[in-house]
């Protein structure tokens, strides 16, 4: 008989207002599933500061306080510095914020916290764009998309700039675990975030939540845009702890970039030439990677 | 022991016992933090401190910490308390009873680091109580004040503690600080009834739909007027255990019989009961009414003065671009309804630090005692170079 791996716990309650086929909702679910109820959970401006359900109605289990839109890193580190003053230490703190969140207007708080040392896990629901508000880029809008601020038109206005990369600005402040995850592949997910929870210190974690309402694609095909996500090499799982990094799936061959962007209509518009320039960052990313797990492998020793 | 107003910030969250602090370094606040860090480190202060990486963490963090059951302390000035201002809101939303020092010191540009109100002033309608200090002693007693106003359970509404930047903040005064057992017999545990709590997983500040909504702002206004009487008890309450009041909220000084009263808030007062008590000498009939409380404002109080004295002159440290002072404007308001108002008029003084000497301050009260026979303009700038400056 099939072993569970996934906990049959529930902390999330049916009765949130997500979209259908909505990742974020499901990466909310697992990560609760992860950590268990000992959690308090601080949300700011994003889907999920609605998703709960309006008061005084609340689907999730634990307790939870909404924050202003660019404080998660602050919040967090608040009732960590106040759990502490009271000496209670089995509590998990999580910070769970949307892209435009955590890689733009609230970077300067996340950066603070975990520069601090701030024992905490921030998660960071990537569905690349401001969803919540009506699909506006964001920073973590990946290169080439559409969105209602990048609206293409007549002067093919797209997306022009390539995604930042929190994983990267996370290992320069030395963080002690920063790790990439996908509703996709939620073993994998729950691995990470409870190796995250037993680890002292700031903890980061972008998980891949496609939004198909915002990426103009079927809600049923959330999960396979996610394996295609990894297949192509466009959201490589991967974790980096103390600075090593380990690639969490290696595809035998890298499907080319464009199986991942036909499913999705917000690449709809992008001309052959462009899909075979991003085809080139993806590779030259995914080598990058693959460089940097060969070249810090020799420093678990240290 | 001799202080600062600074120090004697620090001292407060000190034997408040402050469990959790989270501040920004600013001119001229700094040496506030600098205190707490020492108290700190030395193992005399028990507290976790958050430095963060700025004014609006520092506030973000305490209020969650706050949330989360932790009694809580910071403070900032002028720009640092601008950059706040989204969450000084979020604070009284969410009743986190946070005590904050405010240095105050005016805004930039062009920038200056010297003492108006207007960084304070800018934050009225944000649903914090605030708090104008005269002396160092007061700074520190306002704070225990603070604390225990604020965590009542009919009120839960954070504070600001307004001192005057380096007349205060830099100046040392006598101050006694109060033995921590006597302010533990005054100001019990924080400990609210909601909580980030594990074992009772409540949700805050979710999105509520307009049917909701005004209840919640009503509740603060509510709890805001009820503040009104919280103050003078809780100066009274203060006054039996630690022997010393400063005013209430509105501290009268020669006003009985008075021909002209000077309205003023913060350390200018204290330069100005002096000038009273020479003019008193020389025969002039003037008073001083320093507004200590200006949120909840002292609407009663403000009307008993009405009925001691036929002119009123509000000295405002700060300025409503395109509509008087500040102050004078909520003056005017509760003395809208009296059918025997006196003569108001509004002085705007002390920008930026531009001293605020006896002499400057006798002429206003000669100038302001020259109106019996009616007011000259409604609002006069006081010492503007090219504008009558004098």
């Amino acid at each position: 008989m099939a072993k569970f791996t996934i906990p049959e716990e529930e902390y999330m309650n049916p009765g949130h207002v997500g979209c259908l086929g909505c990742g974020a909702c499901n990466a909310m679910r697992y990560t609760l599933k992860a950590l268990g109820p000992k959690t308090i959970m601080s949300i700011p401006a994003c889907c999920w500061a609605v998703m709960p359900g309006p008061f005084p109605a609340k689907c999730l289990e634990v307790p939870l306080i909404n924050t202003a839109f660019e404080v998660t890193g602050a919040s967090i580190s608040g009732i960590k510095a106040a759990l502490d003053a009271k000496g209670i230490t089995d509590v998990t703190v999580v910070g769970f914020a949307g892209d435009g969140g955590t890689a733009d207007i609230g970077i300067q708080a996340l950066s603070g916290m975990v520069e601090r040392g701030t024992d905490v896990i921030y998660i960071m629901y990537d569905n690349e764009a401001y969803m919540n508000t009506g699909i506006q880029r964001s920073s973590s809008t990946p290169i080439g998309a559409w969105t209602t601020t990048t609206p293409v038109g007549n002067t093919k206005d797209w997306k022009k700039q390539p995604k930042k990369n929190m994983m990267d600005i996370m290992v320069a402040h030395k963080i002690p675990y920063a790790a990439t995850c996908s509703i996709g592949y939620p073993e994998d997910m729950i691995k990470k975030l409870r190796k995250a929870k037993e680890i002292r210190g700031p903890k980061f974690i972008q998980v891949f939540a496609p939004c198909p309402t915002g990426w103009r694609m079927l809600p049923e095909n959330t999960i396979e845009v996610c394996r295609l996500a990894i297949d192509t090499a466009a959201q490589p799982l991967y974790e980096v702890e103390n600075g090593v990094y380990t690639i969490s799936r290696k595809p035998k061959e890298l499907k080319p970039i464009k199986d991942y962007m036909a499913i999705q209509g917000r690449f709809r518009h992008l001309p052959v030439e462009e899909i075979e320039a991003i085809q080139k960052t993806v590779n030259w990313e995914w080598n990058r990677l693959l460089k940097l797990e060969e070249f810090t492998k020799g420093l678990v020793e240290q | 022991m001799v202080m600062t107003g600074n120090y004697a910030s620090a001292y407060g969250a000190k034997v408040c016992r402050a469990e959790v602090i989270s501040a920004y370094p600013i001119t001229p606040q700094t040496s506030i933090v600098e205190k707490i860090a020492t108290l700190v480190s030395s193992g005399e202060m028990k507290a976790q401190f958050v430095k963060v990486e700025s004014e609006h963490s520092a506030m973000a963090a305490l209020i969650s910490a706050s949330m989360t059951g932790a009694r809580t302390y910071t403070a900032t000035s002028s720009h640092g308390l601008l950059l706040m201002h989204e969450l000084l809101i979020w604070a009284a939303g969410a009743r986190t009873p946070i005590v904050m020092s405010n240095v105050c010191r005016a805004n930039g540009p062009p920038w200056s680091v010297w003492a108006d109100h207007h960084d304070a002033i800018a934050q009225r309608d944000t649903g914090w109580m605030q708090v104008f200090c005269e002396g160092n002693q007061e700074v520190l007693d306002s704070i225990i004040m603070a604390y225990k106003l604020g965590e009542n359970p009919n009120i839960r509404l954070p504070t600001m503690i307004n001192e005057d930047a380096f007349i205060l903040s830099h100046t040392v005064e006598p101050v006694d600080v109060p033995e921590m057992e006597d302010v533990d017999d005054f100001l019990p545990p924080y400990n609210p009834r909601f909580k980030l709590d594990v074992d009772e997983p409540y949700g805050f500040g979710s999105l509520v739909m307009p049917e909701m909504y005004m209840e919640f702002r009503f509740k603060i206004n509510e709890a805001m007027e009820a503040a009104r009487q919280g103050w003078r008890d809780v100066e009274k309450d203060f006054e039996k255990k630690f022997g010393r009041n400063h005013g209430g909220m509105v501290e009268f000084y020669q006003c009985e019989d008075a021909d002209a009263v000077l309205i003023m808030a913060g350390s200018i007062a204290s330069t100005a009961k002096d000038v009273v008590d020479k003019l008193r000498s020389e025969g002039k009939k003037v008073g001083l009414a320093r507004i200590r409380i200006f949120r909840p404002f002292p609407v009663e109080e403000i009307r008993k003065l009405a009925g001691m004295t036929n002119i009123l002159a509000m000295c405002d440290h700060s300025y409503t671009f395109g509509h008087w002072g500040p102050m004078a404007q909520e003056v005017r308001g509760a003395l809208y309804d009296l059918a025997d108002k006196p003569l108001l008029k509004n002085y705007i003084v002390g920008l930026g630090g531009k001293d605020m000497t006896p002499e400057v301050i006798e002429k206003i009260y000669l100038k302001t005692l020259a109106l019996k026979d009616g007011l000259d303009a409604d609002i006069e700038w006081i010492g503007v170079k090219g504008h009558g400056g004098w």
